[in-house]
């Protein structure tokens, strides 16, 4: 008993350590609550692509000496509002839209990065994430946007909840449907770039896609799958740093195994919606 | 108190005027004018892509004309979409989102409530009392991903009636429901014109809109028929809607082959 208590509560005598394991819950759960929007919107595409575009927003910030979050978010922002302007002209599909918008992005980034030499090591944190280098500011600016993303959530959900499940009726209602979804698009932007410190932009579409497929595969109502998809998110945050720390791997990598090897359980053993069950019908 | 014309009590009448909508250079609907009187029941029938789901979606606001006008109690009708309630066809929403039959019913007090008001004792009871009449209260707080395809119709025309409708919309409410759900409907629909609530509604069914409506659209993009199934149905007018899917027969009935719908198995009608 003892020897597991000592066993949890030593990493933590760091301060990055405990800075790194609340960033990391914030984080999951935030991802998780936004994610159920995002799998049952069918838009795991547009989270990893939000989430690469961010990439020419971190490399002009670098490039100006700017704080790189700052630079995400102008990123993220702006890309989200193309893909909305693409998509609404009607004139090609959205996944087409997105495909455009996030590689070119994408490429920008990219040939920003390469004018820079001595970028090898950010590169990599934001590609793959750096929650042991997460400071104290960062970490109010992770608490703050979130607490900001999740209200928002809670204000608007049943005007979420009728625009996701039935657009016609939302129209019906004079609900302003396209401006509610570009404010889901930003709340999903806003989410990836707080999240690129703990996961980084390779793996965050991960955070956002997998504990919300998990919870839906265990529940039958909104509110409880955004819960248990909270809770998913949180759990594997938090195990995903003891792996790291104690098996000395990459903490993104590490959270993202935890919330797979969840969703793998559950997937095969999830009574009544389990996809196995699914087919049999 | 003073009754201001988009409040009044008085079921709606509605009215459709040289009506042209197009989507893109494709004209989906061209010059249709037809009206509606307060409690009246109505049915509109015609070939698949004839423009019946297009005249709805006008109605509510969802497509905008390229020309004519829609009016409701004299004003457009984007003044008065709390009192129109339209049950789409059953393939626009997602059957597996993680809603209950009673919170999809909740749904169509939402454009009632706003955006910020929770709902009340008086909007649960609506819920209910629609649910009730469509006979799925025991399926209450079931998920909708359980349900058959005559349950989701159900629970669709549940949410409408929740919305306490002066004109209720409905499109291909009966296709791919089973017979009881089909019978239900029609009693709720002669249930709901007792309260002189006004119904357009569109099906495939020839027989069925003969039978069990008085008046009659026919439709493929113009106007072809307005009036009693005998006048709107009348051979000359299917063959002109329908085309070659009509066959007269010797005795004088005529068979309009559907073979060309979406349904299952074809399926033939014959209207005397």
């Amino acid at each position: 008993m003892n020897t597991l208590w000592s066993w949890i509560v030593a990493p933590l005598a760091y301060g990055f350590m405990q800075r790194g394991m609340l960033a990391a819950m914030l984080v999951g759960v935030l991802c998780a609550i936004i994610g159920c929007y995002v799998v049952l919107r069918s838009m795991a595409f547009l989270g990893d692509a939000l989430a690469h575009a961010v990439l020419p927003g971190v490399a002009i910030a670098y490039l100006m000496g700017t704080n790189l979050t700052a630079g995400a978010l102008v990123a993220a922002v702006v890309v989200a509002l193309l893909i909305s302007f693409f998509s609404r002209q009607g004139a090609i599909k959205e996944d087409t839209a997105i495909g455009i918008v996030f590689a070119a992005a994408l490429a920008l980034g990219v040939a920003l990065i390469s004018s820079v030499r001595t970028y090898a090591v950010d590169l990599t944190h934001i590609m793959f994430g750096n929650v042991l280098g997460v400071s104290p500011a960062d970490l109010w600016l992770i608490a703050g946007i979130g607490a900001a993303v999740l209200l928002t959530v809670l204000v608007f959900y049943r005007q979420f909840l009728v625009v996701a499940f039935d657009p016609v009726l939302a129209a019906t209602q004079r609900l302003p449907v396209e401006r509610l979804r570009l404010l889901l698009l930003l709340l999903i932007a806003l989410t990836i770039v707080v999240s690129l410190q703990t996961v980084g932009v390779g793996l965050v579409a991960a955070m956002l896609v997998t504990p919300g497929a998990t919870a839906y595969l265990l529940t039958r109502r909104l509110p409880a799958m955004m819960t248990v998809a909270a809770l998913i998110g949180a759990v594997s945050s938090i195990s995903g740093l003891y792996l790291s720390y104690y098996i000395n791997i990459a903490s993104g990598a590490a959270v993202v195994l935890v919330a797979t090897t969840i969703f793998t359980v559950v997937f095969l053993a999830a009574p009544g919606r389990g996809v196995v069950w699914q087919r049999g019908r | 108190m003073t009754p201001s014309p988009q409040m009044t009590d008085k079921p709606a009448h509605l009215e459709v005027e040289r009506l042209t909508v197009a989507y893109g250079r494709r004209q989906v609907l061209d010059n249709v004018s037809f009206r509606v009187e307060f409690g009246e029941r109505v049915v509109m029938v015609g070939p698949n892509g004839a423009g019946k789901s297009t005249l709805f979606k006008a109605l509510v606001g969802l497509v905008k004309p390229q020309s004519g006008a829609i009016r409701i109690h004299g004003l457009s009708p984007g003044a008065h979409q709390d009192c129109v309630a339209y049950v789409p066809q059953r393939e626009e929403v997602d059957w597996r989102f993680p809603v209950t039959v009673a919170d999809v019913v909740m749904m169509g007090r939402f454009g009632r409530l706003g955006w910020f008001r929770r709902p009340t004792r008086a909007d649960r009871a609506a819920v209910a009392r629609g649910m009730e009449l469509m006979g799925i209260a025991h399926l209450a707080h079931r998920p909708i991903g359980e349900l058959s395809g005559g349950q989701q119709q159900r629970v669709f025309l549940a949410r409408a009636l929740a919305q306490d409708p002066h004109i209720l919309l409905l499109d291909e409410p009966f296709t791919g429901v089973d017979a009881a759900t089909q019978e239900a409907t029609l009693s709720v629909l002669d249930a709901l014109r007792d309260q002189h609530v006004t119904i357009i509604l569109s099906t495939h069914d020839l027989g069925l809109a003969a039978a069990r409506f008085e008046r009659v659209l026919l439709i493929n993009r113009r106007l072809i028929g307005d009036g009693p199934p005998a006048q709107a149905l009348s051979r000359h007018l299917l063959t002109e809607a329908f085309g070659g899917q009509v066959l007269a027969l010797p005795d004088g009935s005529v068979l309009v082959d559907q073979c060309a719908c979406h349904q299952p198995e074809p399926e033939s009608i014959v209207v005397k």
